[in-house]
Order: C-alpha cells, then sequence, then structure tokens
C-alpha cells in the first residue's frame, strides 16, 4: 500500500521508541508533518518543543547525544540544511550520536512550492564527515533503515518524502546499510542490459515504472535503489557499469552533489569510463502537484524511460 | 604575613591567576597565534570555577556525575588549557604544544582531541545549545551535575543564542548556568559600536533568565555568584561578568588589535614581568 515514508517513519520511532528510553525526539513547530507527533504523544517527556529555532534544536540534540540519549531531530530537509553550519560543529566535528530526520524531500512534495523543498541537503550533507546519509525508498525499507539509525552509534542523516510512495520491497527484505539492492530486473537478460537505473527515495517507483514500460518495448534495463547514499555502495555501481550499455541516475534533489555525483564518483574514480545520465532538478522548484512537477522537471518515469534510450 | 597555606581563597586564586596568566602569554608566544585578550578577560573566571566550584574529576574527565562546562567562546581556549594543565588534566609541559601539528590542545577546543573538553567550539554560538541539551539530559535522568556555559559578548550578537536563552527556561533549566565574559571587545571593533548589546541584564530578564551582574576580575564578587547558581532553581542563571579584555597586561588592555594576535618574544617578557610585578 502505498505510504509517504515520513509516515513509516513516524510508526517506526514510535514503536522503537516504546522499547529504548534513550530515545528522544526533538521538533521545531513541524511535528504534525514530520509525524513524531505520535511519540510526543505518547512519550511526552522524551519529546521536547523548541519551536521554529532549528539552529538550537540541532545543538541541543548535540548535547542531548553527548550524555547517551539518541537524540532525535526532525524537521523539513531544506530548513535543517539551513543550519549547516551548526549540523558541521555542533553535531558533525563533535562526533555525536544525533539523528537528523529531514522529511519534505524535493519537488515531490508540490503545492507549497520551492522554499519548503530540500534540494540541495544531501549535496551539503555529502561533503561532511562522520555523518551517514539514508534515503529509503519505501515503507518496508524506512522501518529497517529507522531501526537501523536508531542502533547505530554515530550522526545519521535520513531524508523522506512527504508524498506517498508505492510498495517496492517485499517482507523479507533485508536493508543493509551502504549496500544498494535491485528493485527491478528484466526478464530476459540481454549480453548487456541497455541501462541500469540508481534511483533513491522517492524517484525508484518512477525507475521501476519506466523500466516495465521499456520491458512491454523491448529494452532490458535494472533498476538499483540506493537506501544509503553515503557512503554510496561503489562495488554495486562498477557492477552495473560492466552489465550495462549506460547508467542512468534520477533523484528528487538538485543534479549536482547528490546521487549522481556519487555514482559518478565512484564510477571515474575505478576507471569505468561507461556513460552515465543524470536526472534532477537543475532550478529551484515551483508549486504544483508532485506529479507534474516530476514531469516538468524531468524526472518522471517517462524522463527516466527516454534518458535510458536517448542517443548519447 | 599570613602563610602560603592560610590565604584566603580571594588571595589564592589572585595568586593562582598570575601564573594562569603567565602560561597564557608563554603559550600563545610559543604557538605565534592565538587570542591573548579574550583569554586574559576570561581567565579569572576559569580559575574560579575549576578551583572552587566545578565537581570534576580531572583523572577520570568522563566521570558521568561531573559538572559540564563549555567554552562556547572556543578562542579563549589557552585559559582553559592553562586551567586544565593545572588542575592536573595534562601535563603542564604540554601546553607549549598549543596549535602545533598533532597537539591535543587545538586552537579551539576539541573535544576528540582532548578529554575533559566537553565540547568542540569555535563557531560562536552554538555552546549555548549544547550546553542546554546537556542540561536537559541530566534532568531526564535525575542526575545533580550543573552544566556551565561561558560565551563571549561579541558572541552573543549571533542568533543562535537567543534561540537557546528563549528555550532553557522553557525547559526550566535552572540546573544551566550562563557566563557571558563582557570584555567589550571583538575583531572589528569594541562591541558597544559593532553591534551593541545593552541593555544586556534586560534582554535576560526579558527572557526569563535569573541574572547577576559581577565585575569579572574580582573574586569577592566571581564566588559569591557561582555559589549563587549551585542553589535549587527552577530558573537558568545568567552571570553578566564585566571584564576588560587583555586584564592584566597594560598594554593589552582593551586594546582591540590584542584580540587575534600573539606576542613577540620582547612584548612577551614585557608581559610577564608587569603581570609577575603587579600580581
Amino acid at each position: 500500500m502505498a505510504k509517504a515514508t515520513r509516515q513509516s517513519f513516524g510508526e517506526a520511532l514510535l514503536e522503537y521508541g516504546a522499547a529504548h528510553p534513550e530515545v528522544v525526539v526533538l521538533d521545531a513547530d513541524l511535528s504534525k508533518s514530520t509525524m513524531t507527533l505520535a511519540f510526543a504523544k505518547k512519550f511526552p517527556e522524551r519529546h521536547f518543543e523548541f519551536g521554529i529555532a532549528e539552529a538550537n534544536m540541532i545543538g541541543a540534540a548535540a548535547g542531548l547525544a553527548m550524555c547517551g540519549k539518541v537524540p532525535v531531530a526532525t524537521s523539513f530537509a531544506c530548513f535543517l540544511i539551513g543550519r549547516y553550519e551548526t549540523i558541521r560543529v555542533s553535531a558533525a566535528y563533535n562526533q555525536t550520536n544525533v539523528k537528523l530526520v529531514g522529511t519534505h524531500a524535493g519537488i515531490g512534495i508540490g503545492d507549497d512550492g520551492t522554499s519548503q523543498m530540500g534540494l540541495e541537503d544531501v549535496g551539503a550533507m555529502r561533503s561532511l564527515p562522520h555523518v551517514t546519509i539514508l534515503q529509503p525508498a519505501d515503507d518496508v525499507e524506512t522501518r529497517q533503515a529507522v531501526t537501523w539509525m536508531l542502533q547505530h552509534k554515530g550522526a545519521v542523516y535520513i531524508r523522506l518524502t512527504r508524498q506517498k510512495v508505492p510498495d517496492l520491497h517485499g517482507a523479507d527484505y533485508k536493508f543493509q546499510v551502504g549496500v544498494c539492492d535491485r528493485v527491478f530486473e528484466p526478464s530476459k537478460r540481454p549480453a548487456k542490459l541497455q541501462a541500469t537505473v540508481f534511483a533513491s527515495g522517492g524517484t525508484v517507483g518512477e525507475a521501476v515504472a519506466a523500466a516495465k514500460d521499456l520491458e512491454s518495448r523491448g529494452f532490458a534495463v535494472r533498476v538499483m535503489n540506493a537506501g544509503t547514499i553515503l557512503p554510496f555502495d561503489a562495488e554495486a555501481a562498477l557492477r552495473c557499469a560492466a552489465e550495462s550499455q549506460r547508467i542512468v541516475t534520477v533523484e528528487d534533489h538538485n543534479v549536482t552533489g547528490g546521487l549522481g555525483s556519487a555514482v559518478c564518483e565512484a564510477l571515474a574514480g575505478r576507471g569505468c569510463a561507461v556513460p552515465v545520465v543524470r536526472l534532477g532538478v537543475t532550478d529551484f522548484g515551483e508549486s504544483g502537484s508532485g506529479e507534474e512537477l516530476y514531469k516538468k522537471y524531468g524526472i518522471s518515469a517517462e524522463h527516466i524511460a527516454d534518458a535510458c534510450l536517448r542517443n548519447l | 604575613m599570613p602563610s602560603a597555606n592560610t590565604l584566603s581563597p580571594t588571595a589564592e586564586l589572585k595568586s593562582l591567576t598570575r601564573d594562569l596568566r603567565v602560561d597564557i602569554i608563554r603559550m600563545i608566544e610559543a604557538a605565534g597565534s592565538g587570542h591573548p585578550g579574550g583569554s586574559l578577560s576570561v581567565i579569572d573566571l576559569l580559575a574560579a570555577l575549576y578551583t572552587r566550584s566545578l565537581k570534576h574529576r580531572p583523572k577520570e574527565p568522563g566521570w558521568p556525575d561531573r559538572d559540564r562546562l563549555i567554552l562556547s567562546k572556543g578562542h579563549g581556549c589557552p585559559a582553559l588549557y592553562a586551567v586544565m594543565a593545572h588542575e592536573g588534566y595534562f601535563p603542564k609541559s604540554e601546553l607549549m604544544s598549543l596549535r602545533k601539528l598533532g597537539s591535543p590542545l587545538q586552537g579551539h577546543p576539541d573535544r576528540m582531541r582532548l578529554p575533559g573538553i566537553e565540547a568542540s567550539t569555535g563557531s560562536l554560538g552554538q555552546g549555548l545549545s549544547i550546553a542546554l541539551g546537556i542540561a536537559l539530559a541530566a534532568k531526564l535522568d535525575k542526575k545533580d551535575y550543573r552544566t556551565w556555559c561561558i560565551m563571549g559578548d561579541g558572541e552573543m550578537q549571533e542568533g543562535q543564542v537567543w534561540e537557546a536563552a528563549m528555550a532553557a527556561p522553557k525547559f526550566k533549566l535552572g540546573n544551566l548556568t550562563a557566563i557571558v565574559d563582557l570584555n567589550n571587545g571583538q575583531i572589528d571593533g569594541h562591541v558597544k559600536e559593532i553591534m551593541d548589546l545593552d541593555p544586556i541584564e534586560d534582554k535576560f530578564k526579558s527572557f526569563r533568565w535569573r541574572t547577576r551582574v559581577i565585575d569579572g576580575h574580582d573574586f569577592d564578587q566571581i564566588l559569591p555568584a557561582l555559589e549563587e547558581a549551585k542553589k535549587p532553581s527552577d530558573v537558568p542563571l545568567a552571570i553578566l561578568a564585566r571584564t576588560v579584555k587583555g586584564k592584566g597586561v597594560s598594554f593589552m588592555e582593551n586594546v582591540i588589535d590584542w584580540h587575534g594576535k600573539a606576542p613577540t618574544k620582547e612584548e612577551a617578557d614585557r608581559a610577564v614581568a608587569e603581570i609577575q610585578k603587579n600580581g
């Protein structure tokens, strides 16, 4: 059943937090949107409302972490990354166990428009040492990624969707940090795949739709899901590059600095010369429905299919 | 004349801070860079805290029940290092490694490199938020340790400080004490001219803090203020300490250029001679 990954996060947090008193949650006036409200209601003594003051929230989370708490600080991705200097020094340089939860990733949020869209957060966070970056694709993966995050000792940034995303993983899926998993494999395998698409978060469903469409048209395309963006699974990129005529990356984020960059760095660093077509947002967004914006900004299933086929 | 072991706390601290001021000058001279002005303004507060007030164990810096002190004005760390060495966190000989490659005594405090440093600071405006988180954790764990945060006055221009100042009374953090080193100096000039903070006490009061204004070089005022911080309360306390930037070295006092400049050998010798003569 389609569900927003922020919703899955809220449910997993409540479940894990019930059995782990060290988990505390910090909010900046968005608990209804980041889906921590249920935790806040059930465990009011472990929930701290900071008001519209994200920098202080992040700094306080660092302090709580220094005392053995597992602080989960949530806001929209854009508002967290706006407090980059506090993330850099208080959370990352201090090597804390802070969990930063950025919801409302990308243009997929739709109507609210640019100022509410996290579009540069992954690029900025990727340049910070001591931080792991997760972006799960569906309900099953989000629950496991959240549990992993809360058990892991170290700073984690997890990026979540406002919009519902389709189920892509079966109940038997096992999330592994730093590993990309295959979410679609064509039934007929030519000597070389037409393409392998690397997607993450809100774009994985689009990529699978594109691959299915292409299969019906006789093209073999694989889809890899990057549930972890940092550390990136370079081995998966190399393996897929060896088996594909091209790599396509698609992300609901600025085309610079995110998943596409991670894939290119992995391949170029190993001397792999396979062509990479990067799809991502190249401007700020605007208001509209998420579906309309995915089409307009070139990260919908149609654009992914085109990127797999067009002459380079 | 009283013998050394019958000196009053104030006289003892005066004697100690004379030595610590010399350490500060010599460290920064050896490093060839650093911040003498704000180190000399904060040293009396730090010395009083570490020797008379803080619950701490230098040989067990991770002791869970210790008081936490965060030097948010991280550039004043030569003063902190001098006090920590005196208290036995590390050998005094290490002081001369300040700012050198591989030294635990980084140009700004680094908790991963020097045990006893509670938080890595230096990006001004962040320490009070971290201190607030630590104080929240103490409440959650029903621990009675206190959290202290020392900020500079220029630092108070950062917006994040006031986010934290707004939040601490809301969370009833009577276990949190902010100390502001009001030395009226910052890199570009006097605080009053760059971005005036006054009335600073009214600002804290309007943010619902308890306040106490003291002379930050007078131990007869510092020690009672630190005692007041320990009294049970639901309201955080701001100790607003009027200080002199470069205190103790006449040619540095209130001279903006000494915010972030190392003395030459000749200047350091002159400074040390003066500290020892006047102390």
